[in-house]
């Protein structure tokens, strides 16, 4: 399984949370669902599909929380029979980032996955580059950004 | 009538009352996460359940492989003290962090007698 990253400061924290935590797939990305990084996707579309929908929860869970006037909620656990999905909010020097996690329920567990992710987080936190502001990707540049995106995360 | 928490907590005190005992907690054996817990400053308790379980699940497979039936009580010995934990039969893990020269034989008694409790 491999893991790769558009930005080259995720990449270390990530192999050590995907090694640690026993997670099978992980996607960081923005609040907007552009994939920074990804570890065991093997096909583009799917990384698409599973960045869209992620994001898509975080936002309906922001939404909620600032109904019940609460700040946004710490993590989401999803747990069926085999596997299970974590969704968690990663505030960086980037800015705030999102990270889906899919972890099998054989191999890893809610506990280690949301134990090595607070270590996740401090890591991002210390690694990213703190003067940087996010590039914002315009809708003329979309496509391009994310074709180049996707190239990077799978080694094209 | 007792609440569930106050019962886990009788039932925590039958571990943390033996000298020697920094604390114990229970753990869903499933998911690594602290059910309740008694534990002295200083002790990471959602670290060690997450581990504990993980490290649960691994020996219930080693032991299912070797053939030798479900494990009962696992105690591992390190510099500065000792991890202890018993499975109780729901999967929920009875674990006690004990100062390393513990009664080891009388906490694995307080621990089945928890496990026995908790179901």
């Amino acid at each position: 399984m491999t893991t790769r990253a558009v930005e080259p400061w995720i990449l270390e924290p990530l192999v050590k949370f995907v090694k640690e935590a026993g997670a099978r797939l992980v996607l960081l990305m923005t609040p907007a669902g552009q994939v920074l990084a990804q570890h065991g996707f093997s096909r583009a579309v799917d990384v698409m599909a599973a960045a869209a929908l992620g994001a898509a929860i975080m936002a309906s869970t922001d939404e909620i929380a600032r109904q019940l006037g609460q700040p946004p909620f710490a993590g989401l656990n999803h747990q069926g029979e085999r596997h299970g999905i974590f969704l968690a909010a990663v505030p960086t020097g980037r800015g705030r980032l999102v990270a889906l996690i899919v972890y099998d329920l054989a191999a890893s567990s809610l506990g280690l996955v949301q134990l090595f992710f607070e270590q996740l987080a401090a890591d991002l936190q210390a690694a990213s580059p703190k003067d940087s502001v996010p590039k914002q990707v315009l809708a003329a540049d979309f496509e391009r950004e994310l074709s180049d995106s996707l190239n990077t995360l799978f080694g094209r | 009538m007792t609440t569930a928490s106050a019962e886990y907590g009788r039932v925590l005190d039958l571990v943390t009352r033996v000298h020697g005992v920094r604390g114990a907690m229970l753990v869903a054996g499933d998911d690594g996460l602290v059910v309740a817990e008694q534990l002295m400053e200083g002790i990471k308790g959602p670290a060690v359940a997450a581990l504990a379980a993980s490290l649960a699940t691994r020996l219930r497979r080693a032991l299912e492989a070797a053939g030798v039936g479900a494990g009962q009580f696992w105690h591992l010995q390190a510099e500065q003290g000792a991890l202890l934990v018993v499975t109780a039969a729901s999967g929920v893990l009875v674990v006690a962090v004990a100062e390393p020269d513990v009664n080891v034989g009388l906490v694995r008694l307080e621990l089945l007698r928890a496990a026995e409790a908790v179901g």
